[in-house]
C-alpha cells in the first residue's frame, strides 16, 4: 500500500494564489462594488417544499474509513431531510481545499459547507458576507444549535468544548465550528532510547531529544548505525516544520505575530532555535518530513527514535501499525511510547492545538444556507463526532460525544486490537485529553497561513543548507529572513497590520519636526496672548 | 551508377538509423564544460550540488513558480522537483527540450532527484524510447533505471481491493480507494507469482487522458503491456503513462 506523496500540494493547472486573491478582492470591490451578497439573515421557516442541493468539500487523512463515515452521514441526513441532498468532494490536503475555494470565490461558485483551517478563513473573509458569522445562528431558537425545530439531537452551544469554539472567532465573529481536533505527538521507540542507556522522562524535553538523537549517531567500523544496526538512521524527524517552530517559540515566550497580523517571527531567538536545528542537521540527527520523508517510515523500520507527527497519524505509527507505507519485511519490533512535543520548561507545557473546523459560505437563497448549516450541524451529532474521531488520534469537539459511555469504552479499549483500538492511537488521544488545558493556536488574520509557512520554511532553509556544508553567519540569518519575508508577502503583512492597529511605533519625533512643532506652539500662545490683550485694552476703553 | 546509388541508399539508411533509434537531433551524448555525465551524476553524493544537462520527456506540474518535470539524456534519468520555473517558461518545456538544470541531488523515500534548482533552455531535442524493463521487475538491478521511460510487457491486472460489497476491483482511487474520479489511480499487476503497484499519477495524467480512463477501463486478469516513469516511494512505484490491453 502506498500513501499519496503529499510533498506535492498544488494542481499543475493553478496559478499562484496571491494573483487570485488579489482577483477575487478586485472581483467584490471593482465590479460589485463594495456590496458582495446581503448578510445571510436566518429564515422563520425551512421550506421543506423546496429541494436544495448544496455541496460539502471534505477532507480525509487519505483513510477509506473516513470516506466512508462522511458518506453515512450524509446518507443519515438525507434521510432526516429528503429535500436536502448533499454532494460530497473529497480532497486529502487542505491546501488543496484552500486553493480551490480561492479559485471558486471568483467564479461565485463556493461551496456550501466546507472544512477548513480558521487560517484559511481569514483569507476567505477578504470578501463581503461571504463566510456566514455564527453566533447568531448558534442562538436561533428554531434551527440553532439545539433548536427546537433541528430533526436530530445537535448539542447546545455550551456543550461545544469552549476552548475548540474560541478558536473559531475571527476577529469579532464565529466563523466556523470545530469538527475534530488534534495536536502532535512525539512518537518514540523506546527500546532504543533505553539501549541507548537512557531513560524516558516524564515530560520530554528539547535538550533530551537532542542529546539522545546525537548519541544514537555513532557507528562501527563498518558505517552501520549501532543502535539499529543499519546504514540508515535519522534519530529525530519532523513532520511539519511549521508547528516546530510555532511551539518553540510560544515555549520560549518569543515573538511569533501580534494578534492584529504584526509579524514578530524574525527574532533573535528564532534564530537561536534555527541554529540548533541546523546543528543537528548537519551531524545528520535531525531531518523533516520535506527534505526525507514521512517519519512514519523511518520509525517503524526501526531508523529513528523520536518522530514527531499529528495525533491524526497515529494509525501509521509503531510496529503494529495498521497503515504503513513499507513492507512488512523493513518493519522492525520496537515498544512505542507516545509523549507530548518536546518542551523548554516540562513544568508548562504548550503544545499546538489543530484540526479541522467547518464554515458555511453564503449564499443568494438564505433557504439554501440554512440547509448547508443544518448539515454543518449534524456534523456535531454524537454518532458523526465518535464515528470519526475513532477513525484517528482525534478528539471529539462536543463534551457530550467526549463523556458518553461509547466513547468512554472505545478509549477503555485500548490495545484490544491493532485496528479501532490500536493502543498508539488510543494512548495519542488521551495524550490530548490530558492536556486540552495546554493546546493553544496562533492569532488568524488575513496572511496567518503565509506566516506559518514561512515559520517553517526558515527551518528546512536552515537545515538544507547545514547539510549541504554552508555556514550560517549573520549575513546568512539576515538574508535568510530577508528572502523568506519576501517570498511569503511578509512584509506587506507587517505594514497592513500597523496600518490596522493604528499603533505603529515609528519612534522618537527628528529634532527638526520637535523645533517645529515647539514654533508653531509658541505661535499660537502668542496669538492667545495678542487676543487677550485685545480684548481687555477694548473692555477698558468701553 | 548503381555503386553511386547503392552508397548513396547505404549512406540514407545509416542517417536514418541514427536519426529514429534515438529520437535525437544528434547532441544528446554532448555535454557542456562543467556539466556533469550521468555516470557522474549518480555518484555525487547527496546534498552536493549538482550540474546536468537533460531532456524533458514530460512534465508533472507546476505551481507558484516551480515545476515539477521528468527528464532523462541516453544515459540515465533525472527527476527534477520543483525546480524555479516561471509559468512563461515552463510552457516552453515541451517534450524532448533540452535543459540545463543546477540544484541539488536529494533522496525522498527511495526517489532520488534534484531540488532547488534553476535552469536554461539549451539547443538541442532528444526523446527517450521506453526501455522495457519486464525482466527486471523484483530485481534489485531495477534501481538503476530509476526515473527513465520505461515499458513492462505480459502483466497481469490483479485484485486492487474491494469495493464496500466486498468485492475485488481492479483500481483504486488513491492508495486505499479513499479518493474519488480525478485523484490518483492505484492498480495491481503480477508477473511471475509477484505482484507491484502501478500508478497513475493524477497531476502527470489527469482524468480527461487516455491512460486515467483506460485504467478505469481494466478488469481483473486482463493481459497489459504498460509504459510509464521508473518513479520510486519506498520501493518502486512507477508512473505509468500508457497501458494496452492485449
Amino acid at each position: 500500500m502506498k500513501r499519496k506523496n503529499n510533498r506535492k500540494k498544488m494542481s499543475g493547472k493553478c496559478v499562484p494564489a496571491i494573483v487570485l486573491i488579489l482577483c477575487v478582492i478586485f472581483f467584490l470591490t471593482g465590479c460589485h462594488g463594495k456590496k458582495g451578497l446581503p448578510p445571510f439573515a436566518m429564515p422563520e421557516e425551512f421550506d421543506t417544499s423546496v429541494n436544495y442541493e448544496i455541496t460539502f468539500w471534505a477532507k480525509n487523512d487519505t483513510n477509506k474509513t473516513q470516506t466512508a463515515i462522511y458518506e453515512k452521514a450524509i446518507d443519515d441526513f438525507e434521510k432526516l431531510y429528503p429535500n436536502i441532498k448533499v454532494n460530497l468532494r473529497l480532497y486529502t490536503d487542505y491546501g488543496k481545499i484552500y486553493n480551490d475555494v480561492i479559485t471558486n470565490i471568483a467564479t461565485g461558485t463556493t461551496p456550501n459547507v466546507c472544512i477548513t483551517y480558521p487560517d484559511h478563513i481569514a483569507t476567505y473573509l477578504s470578501g463581503v458576507n461571504l463566510v456566514v458569522p455564527l453566533e447568531e445562528v448558534f442562538e436561533d431558537e428554531k434551527y440553532g444549535l439545539g433548536g427546537s425545530e433541528v430533526r436530530f439531537d445537535s448539542p447546545a452551544t455550551e456543550e461545544i468544548v469552549p476552548q475548540f469554539l474560541k478558536e473559531c472567532i475571527i476577529g469579532d465573529h464565529c466563523y466556523a465550528i470545530p469538527y475534530m481536533r488534534s495536536t502532535e505527538a512525539c512518537y518514540i521507540n523506546k527500546t532504543y532510547v533505553e539501549a541507548l542507556g537512557y531513560t524516558l522522562p516524564d515530560m520530554l524535553t528539547w535538550d533530551f531529544v537532542w542529546e539522545v538523537s546525537e548519541a544514537a549517531m555513532a557507528q562501527d567500523a563498518d558505517g552501520n548505525f549501532r543502535v539499529n544496526g543499519q546504514k540508515v538512521l535519522i534519530p529525530f524527524i519532523y513532520k511539519s516544520t511549521d508547528n516546530m517552530m510555532i511551539q518553540q517559540l510560544r515555549q520560549k515566550e518569543a515573538g511569533y505575530s501580534t494578534a492584529e497580523g504584526e509579524v514578530l517571527l524574525f527574532n533573535d531567538i528564532t534564530e537561536e532555535l534555527l541554529r540548533t536545528a541546523a546543528k543537528h542537521g548537519e551531524t545528520g540527527a535531525f531531518s523533516t518530513f520535506k527534505i526525507s520523508s514521512y517519519p512514519a517510515n523511518f520509525l517503524n523500520a526501526g531508523q529513528c527514535i523520536f518522530a514527531v507527527d499529528s495525533t491524526a497519524g497515529a494509525t501509521w505509527m509503531g510496529t503494529d501499525a495498521p497503515l504503513c507505507d513499507i513492507s512488512a519485511d523493513k518493519i522492525v519490533e520496537f515498544e512505542t511510547a507516545v509523549m507530548p512535543v518536546p518542551q523548554f520548561d516540562p513544568e508548562h507545557p504548550q503544545m499546538i492545538s489543530q484540526g479541522p473546523s467547518v464554515c458555511i459560505f453564503n449564499k443568494e437563497d438564505s433557504g439554501e444556507v440554512l440547509a448547508a448549516w443544518l448539515f454543518a450541524q449534524y456534523l456535531l451529532t454524537d454518532e458523526v463526532q465518535i464515528a470519526y474521531a475513532e477513525t484517528e488520534g482525534y478528539i471529539p469537539v462536543t463534551l457530550g460525544a467526549q463523556e458518553s459511555e461509547t466513547y468512554q469504552n472505545y478509549l477503555a479499549a485500548c490495545g484490544e486490537d491493532n485496528n479501532v483500538h490500536y493502543a498508539v492511537k488510543i494512548k495519542a488521544v488521551e495524550m490530548l485529553l490530558a492536556h486540552i488545558d495546554d493546546t493553544f493556536t496562533t492569532p488568524v488574520f488575513n496572511g496567518s497561513t503565509s506566516l506559518r509557512d514561512a515559520a517553517g520554511q526558515l527551518i528546512e532553509s536552515s537545515v538544507k543548507s547545514a547539510r549541504r556544508g554552508e555556514t550560517m553567519d549573520e549575513a546568512y540569518v539576515e538574508t535568510l529572513y530577508r528572502d523568506t519575508a519576501s517570498l511569503y508577502h511578509l512584509d506587506q503583512l507587517s505594514r497592513q497590520a500597523a496600518g490596522a492597529s493604528g499603533k505603529n511605533d515609528l519612534g522618537p519625533l527628528p529634532k527638526t519636526a520637535v523645533a517645529l512643532l515647539c514654533t508653531l506652539a509658541a505661535a499660537w500662545g502668542l496669538i492667545a496672548l495678542y487676543v487677550i490683550f485685545n480684548r481687555r485694552r477694548e473692555k477698558k476703553r468701553s | 551508377m548503381k555503386k553511386l546509388m547503392s552508397l548513396f541508399l547505404v549512406l540514407a539508411l545509416a542517417f536514418a538509423c541514427v536519426g529514429c533509434g534515438s529520437g535525437s537531433d544528434g547532441d544528446a551524448d554532448a555535454k557542456s564544460e562543467g556539466v556533469m555525465t550521468y555516470e557522474e551524476y549518480a555518484a555525487a553524493a547527496l546534498d552536493t550540488e549538482v550540474v546536468v544537462e537533460t531532456f524533458v520527456q514530460a512534465k508533472q506540474s507546476w505551481w507558484e513558480d516551480k515545476a515539477t518535470v521528468y527528464t532523462q539524456d541516453k544515459d540515465g534519468a533525472y527527476f527534477i522537483y520543483n525546480m524555479a520555473c516561471s509559468e512563461e517558461d515552463y510552457a516552453k518545456l515541451e517534450k524532448g527540450t533540452k535543459i540545463k538544470v543546477t540544484g541539488y541531488k536529494a533522496e525522498w523515500s527511495g526517489e532520488v532527484e534534484i531540488i532547488d534548482a534553476t535552469f536554461e533552455i539549451e539547443e538541442g531535442n532528444y526523446v527517450a524510447e521506453a526501455e522495457d524493463v519486464t525482466s527486471l521487475l523484483g530485481k534489485d538491478e531495477l534501481i538503476d533505471h530509476q526515473n527513465k521511460f520505461v515499458s513492462f510487457k505480459g502483466l497481469t491486472v490483479e485484485a486492487a481491493g474491494q469495493d464496500e460489497s466486498g468485492a475485488d476491483v481492479p483500481f483504486l482511487y488513491n492508495w486505499d480507494g479513499s479518493g474519488q474520479d480525478g485523484d490518483d489511480l492505484y492498480f495491481n499487476v503480477s508477473l511471475d507469482g509477484e505482484t507491484y503497484t502501478f500508478t497513475v499519477e493524477s497531476y502527470l495524467c489527469d482524468n480527461t487522458t487516455d491512460v486515467y480512463n483506460a485504467v478505469k477501463g481494466l478488469n481483473i486478469g486482463d493481459k497489459i503491456d504498460a509504459e510509464g516513469f521508473l518513479y520510486w516511494y519506498e520501493g518502486v512505484n512507477p508512473h505509468i503513462t500508457s497501458v494496452t490491453v492485449k
